[in-house]
């Protein structure tokens, strides 16, 4: 090896190149893709943005239908922490912002913008940021406008996988440049015809994440690109490991064993053990908007299989999927349906109207020559072949037989979540048992009845609290009555007609005072800790030390629905106005509900119109008000108290949701 | 292919079996040679027999027939028994062994891949326990007999028990070494009077010694086309070679030497043919050695101590039962967990 | 013969000695059956078992005072489930009590709603946020689907919709049937 002598050589091991259990070593039909340099395509008549290109929340839409948007132009930004923004990727015309099918196994249709470019290709204004020495923690800032995400296909943000927490340093930073799927070429093409851009990529990421080694991991199938890599990195101390051809050595924790021969504990991720990992068109991506200015805005998708002339080309997101199989000859009569993703974990593309996306690192022409179809499956003989081929040592054979059974319990116990869906126990099996399908779809059930069960334990809990509640409000009233009768007896005559409404003051007065109390720990809000079962403490503690070990504190930003925050702030106005209205009919003036934070105005506007139809309706209806006007500040009070409530109900579904991507989260 | 992985590479469920099949054509052949044609005749009887009720059985389960016929799991569970009987044992006897381990023993529990004993064994052990006489008839190897029958002979008395009329049938038969060191042992005869009977050869017994020889190519045949992991055989084997060592070292008087023990009865038989059962078996690497042994085990001390003169048939059924334990606490370590 | 009879006898004692120890120093501490009933229901507080809500209704179960398969939002898995947890046979639901729908939340059409606050009386779960004589709005991820809302409404203006499957929280399908590429080339 030509890598000079680093400090991390003197601590190798022996052994330079480890070894995983199991793997496959499928075909690999790289080279039909790699005679021709990487192509450029012509700008397409409408660029399609699905908003989901991401793991994370969806990024919330910048722009409106009719708006010129430049190349580069925020389109829609970044939502929650974990998420990604999204840029126009040339200049033109908003045509649209609705549902249209997206590249996704669902074959769902999802939130996209239509552009139509106007061929003027005009850029916004860019510009360098010095990231040699400016500052780690404002430049990772700055990538939440990037819109960079893993580019090897699991397309996780980038930014969070930088953003700092204070809680692991990054010893080691793995270049993962496998590219161990057959078929999929655009690592192999990047690696050799931009090779510098990638070093100086690596040195971007190197000093956002202080790394002091970096080890590029590439296959010895791609003998071009690991020659153009070691030729840039020469004179830096980036170490170039080669590794044997074999499936799946491009898995993160795979590759990090294969290199470092460390195995990532299960339930933590690399970065807890010092280790971060990034793609190798990722890196390039990070160089080019710091030293650039330019998002994300493209990628070099390869287009092969039974098309005219594969190749790999250099793919603006939104991109029609004909359009790039037209560039690339054009589609053979026989093929019947493309995939993206390679032959082992890609999926059908539903439809030939998708666009391309961040994910789409490859798109296979498919035709029954090429792939076979399969003969029917027949019963599992327990070779164990599958378990000889996984690579997480898992035993497939027991997995299947658990999946086919619905025993999911038992398919957990045989650590099914530690599947990562590589499809090797399939390519292995004489019975034609599609495997890999029984574990997404055991995966996709236990989550959803994971959700579900999540949700009737809330439902429970609000249940018994609304029961709860009602039978405090009747003992009260009870008690009220009492004191009322009480008071009439002692007082007699003409005392009984006040007697009641100073009873009535002093109970306002009394739901002022707490809500005005509550408003002033508004810093800090209710918890709800107090009356609730010893198993939701637990489960709360659980949660916390959860949100403690990811690193989540109370100040960060969350991750929450876009559309369930527009309901609370939109629930939350509401409330607001209603007080506000409440307010100005009553007698007694609260004023105390300015120091909530102003909603946006397109919401007031809204929530002034609902007012005011209210208020029509009001004047209009014969019906008599069901409540007693006296009574206003109390339900008022009780509102504020539902109100906190709902905010605090909110935030538990805020971490619950926060929990359910942590476990569906891994690294790129 | 629809979903992914949409490429495959393996060997289909029939050419696993087809590849069974054809390394256990060696030691047919020598069988055959060392023993008079009876055997083909035998074979041919249990194949036709285990076609016919599988496809009579898959009918009546209402399971598509072709596919499962052609996956040649019932004609490796005809040849097995057939190689496991007396070659020249009534016809029926092997036509209700057969039938017996494909219906009961099969197709009852749900057909390939369902059943949890090894069907040639159950119906080997059925045959044992109801036929005992018919199943220790053994034919002497053709080079000790003291006539030899011509193979239409041989047919007229698998189906009429019928022997030619200068002909008896001690002339034709004989006791098996580990039959005879059994009854021997009994009449207090020395381990050294015992094996310089002319039966004893080499290794083995003199004839199916060889024919151990060649079930052994054909293991290594298996385990070349990766049909077979080294897991079961070598367990199974070292097993019977150190306890019948240990024995032996102790009590040579009373123990045969290691040697016989491996080339006589199934042992090699068992070894790549019978344990490596996947279905009844176990799938772990370290679950095979336990089962592998502990057919080992079970197998000598049924050798030694026993009523029956080889117990290859009952250790293969009872660690069967055990397969399901012997897995779930073998399961290996899954990466990034810990031990 | 006697030695025989005292050696089982000998034998039943010690048996019995130990079953009895282990019966109390193993002894599991279960949750109460109702906790466990009231654990497999959905917690939709529907009533369409006839009870004003789960807890009841597994109280009811759990003193053989309801059956278990009155419960339509909990389907036939529920109907299972308890079966399984009571150790009785399954049957399958009681259609008087209502069918198995696809899950539903409400949705109150904003421009109708008067505020006439019954809804959110009639609520179960807190899930419907408003005051008096102002619209109120059904906070979607709390809903329970229990229908409990349309009723009392007034002005008709709450419907139940169904939720709809997303990519977000489609599920992969069991790989029985074949799937056909949905393709249209040309």
């Amino acid at each position: 090896m030509s890598a000079p002598i680093n400090i991390a050589s003197l601590f190798r091991k022996t052994k330079d190149i480890f070894s995983f259990h199991g793997g496959v070593h499928p075909p690999e039909n790289k080279a039909q893709s790699t005679c021709l340099p990487i192509g450029s395509l012509e700008l397409p008549e409408k660029l399609v943005l699905p908003l989901r290109q991401h793991i994370g929340t969806i990024p919330k839409v910048k722009v409106a239908v009719g708006d010129h948007v430049l190349k580069g132009q925020l389109i829609a930004e970044a939502e929650g922490s974990v998420s990604a923004a999204i840029h126009a990727p040339t200049s033109g015309a908003i045509k649209s912002i609705d549902n249209a099918i997206i590249p996704h196994p669902s074959g769902l249709p999802d939130q996209c913008v239509t552009i139509i470019p106007d061929g003027k290709d005009t850029w916004i204004e860019r510009s360098r940021q010095d990231w040699r020495n400016g500052d780690v923690n404002t430049l990772i800032a700055s990538l939440r406008l990037s819109g960079i995400v893993g580019l090897g296909g699991a397309t996780f943000p980038t930014q969070v996988k930088l953003r700092k927490n204070g809680k692991s340093e990054i010893q080691t930073l793995v270049i993962n440049a496998a590219e161990c799927e057959p078929y999929i070429t655009c690592d192999d093409m990047l690696m050799r015809e931009r090779n510098e851009q990638i070093v100086l990529g690596i040195q971007v990421a190197q000093r956002l994440l202080g790394a002091a080694n970096v080890i590029v991991g590439i296959e010895d199938n791609k003998p071009e690109a690991i020659e153009a890599m070691r030729l840039a990195t020469a004179n830096t101390d980036i170490q170039i490991k080669v590794v044997p051809t074999l499936y799946p050595s491009g898995d993160g924790r795979r590759l990090i064993q294969l290199v470092l021969g460390k195995e990532v504990p299960h339930d933590k991720r690399a970065t807890q053990v010092g280790i971060q990992v990034f793609n190798v068109a990722t890196v390039v991506a990070l160089y080019r908007y710091f030293e650039f200015g330019e998002p994300s805005l493209s990628r070099i998708v390869s287009m092969t299989g039974n098309v005219a002339q594969p190749q790999n080309f250099e793919v603006l997101f939104g991109t029609p999927l004909m359009h790039l199989v037209n560039a690339a000859g054009g589609a053979k009569p026989d093929t019947t349906h493309y995939i993206m993703g390679g032959p082992m974990m890609g999926f059908n593309l539903p439809s030939t109207d998708v666009p391309i996306t961040k994910a789409a690192n490859c798109i296979i022409a498919a035709s029954p020559t090429l792939f076979a179809p399969q003969p029917p499956a027949m019963p599992c003989i327990r070779c164990a072949r599958c378990a000889g081929a996984c690579p997480v040592s898992l035993q497939p054979q027991e997995l299947y037989w658990f999946a086919k059974a619905d025993n999911f319990e038992k398919a957990q116990d045989y650590n099914l979540f530690d599947c990562i869906e590589c499809g090797a126990c399939s390519y292995v099996c004489p019975s034609n048992i599609p495997l890999v399908q029984y574990y997404r779809y055991a995966k996709s059930e236990i989550i959803a009845l994971d959700k579900a069960k999540e949700a009737a334990n809330l439902a429970r809990e609000r249940n018994e609290f609304r029961l709860a509640r009602i039978e405090r409000e009747k003992e009260e009233r009870a008690a009220k009555h009492a004191a009322r009768a009480q008071g009439a007896k002692t007082a007699k005559g003409e005392e009984n007609k006040t007697a009641p409404t100073t009873d009535k003051q002093a109970a306002i007065a009394a739901a002022i005072e707490r809500a005005k109390a509550q408003k002033a720990a508004g810093n800090n809000p209710p918890k709800n800790t107090t009356d609730i079962s010893d198993r939701t403490k637990a489960e709360i503690e659980a949660i916390e030390k959860r949100r403690a070990k990811a690193g989540i504190t109370d100040d960060m930003p969350r991750t929450i629905d876009a559309d369930k925050q527009a309901k609370i702030d939109a629930a939350i106005a509401r409330a607001k106005a209603q007080k506000a209205a409440a307010s100005k009919d009553d007698t007694t003036t609260t004023a105390s509900t300015t120091k909530q934070p102003v909603a946006d105005a397109e919401k007031q506007a809204k929530i002034d119109a609902a007012i005011k139809r209210a208020k029509t309706l009001k004047a209009a209806t014969a019906k008599p008000p069901t409540s007693d006007v006296n009574n206003k500040p109390v339900a008022d009070a009780e509102k504020q108290a539902k109100i906190d409530a709902a905010i605090a109900r909110a935030k538990a579904q805020k971490e619950a949701a926060l929990k359910a991507k942590d476990k569906q989260v891994k690294e790129d | 292919m629809d979903r992914s992985p949409y490429i495959a590479n393996a060997p289909s469920v029939s050419n696993i079996m087809l590849k069974v099949l054809i390394a256990l054509v060696p030691g047919i052949i020598v069988y055959a040679w060392q023993f008079g044609g009876g055997v083909i005749i035998t074979i041919t009887l249990a194949t036709i027999t285990a076609l016919v009720t599988e496809a009579l059985m898959l009918k009546l389960r209402r399971r598509p027939i072709k596919p499962f016929l052609t996956d040649y799991s019932a004609i490796i569970t005809a040849w097995l028994l057939a190689l496991a009987i007396p070659p020249l044992a009534p016809w029926w006897l092997i036509v209700v062994g057969t039938a017996f381990a494909i219906i009961i023993a099969k197709q009852l529990y749900g057909g390939l891949g369902y059943n949890p004993f090894n069907p040639a064994m159950v119906g080997y052990a059925v045959l044992l326990i109801s036929f005992p006489a018919l199943m220790t008839k053994w034919p002497a190897a053709l080079s000790l007999a003291e006539a030899k029958l011509s193979f239409s002979a041989q047919l007229d008395y698998i189906f009429n028990q019928t022997l030619p009329a200068s002909i008896t049938l001690d002339a034709i038969t004989s006791a098996t070494p580990l039959d005879y060191l059994k009854t021997q042992l009994k009449l207090q005869q020395s381990m050294s009077t015992i094996q310089s009977a002319p039966i004893f050869g080499a290794l083995g017994a003199k004839g199916s010694e060889y024919v151990s020889l060649a079930y052994l190519l054909g293991g290594l045949y298996l385990w070349q086309q990766r049909i077979i992991t080294w897991h079961l055989p070598i367990a199974f084997l070292s097993t019977i070679a150190v306890i019948s060592g240990i024995f032996w070292v102790i009590e040579p008087s009373q123990f045969a030497n290691p040697v016989f023990h491996l080339f006589s009865g199934a042992t090699l038989l068992a070894a790549f043919f019978i344990i490596t059962d996947p279905v009844s078996g176990p799938t772990t690497p370290k679950g095979k050695v336990y089962f592998a042994a502990g057919v080992g085990i079970i197998t000598y001390l049924i050798r030694a101590y026993g009523g029956y003169p080889d117990g290859i048939a009952f250790a293969v059924i009872f660690m069967n039962i055990c397969a399901p334990l012997i897995d779930a606490y073998t399961q290996p370590r899954v990466f990034g967990h810990q031990e | 013969m006697l030695t025989a009879l005292y050696i089982m006898l000998g034998l039943a004692l010690l048996l019995g000695a130990a079953l009895g120890y282990a019966a109390l120093k193993f002894k599991v501490e279960g949750d109460p059956l109702i906790e466990r009933i009231d654990a497999i229901l959905p917690q939709t507080q529907c009533g369409q078992c006839g009870y004003p809500g789960c807890k009841p209704y597994a109280t009811a179960i759990a003193n053989g005072e309801a059956d278990i398969n009155q419960c339509p939002p909990g389907g036939d898995e529920g109907v299972r489930a308890l079966a399984d947890l009571l150790g009785v046979e399954y049957k399958p639901l009681n259609e008087e009590h209502g069918q198995t729908k696809p899950k539903a939340v409400a949705f109150i059409e904003e421009d109708l709603c008067i505020g006439c606050t019954l809804c959110i009386q009639a609520c179960p779960v807190d899930a419907i946020l408003g005051a008096a004589k102002h619209m109120h709005t059904v906070v979607a991820s709390e809903c329970t689907g229990c229908e409990l809302c349309v009723a009392p409404c007034p002005v008709d203006c709450i419907t139940m919709e169904p939720i709809e499957e997303t990519p977000d929280n489609w599920k992969w399908k069991y790989p029985t049937i074949p799937i056909k590429p949905v393709i249209n080339l040309k």
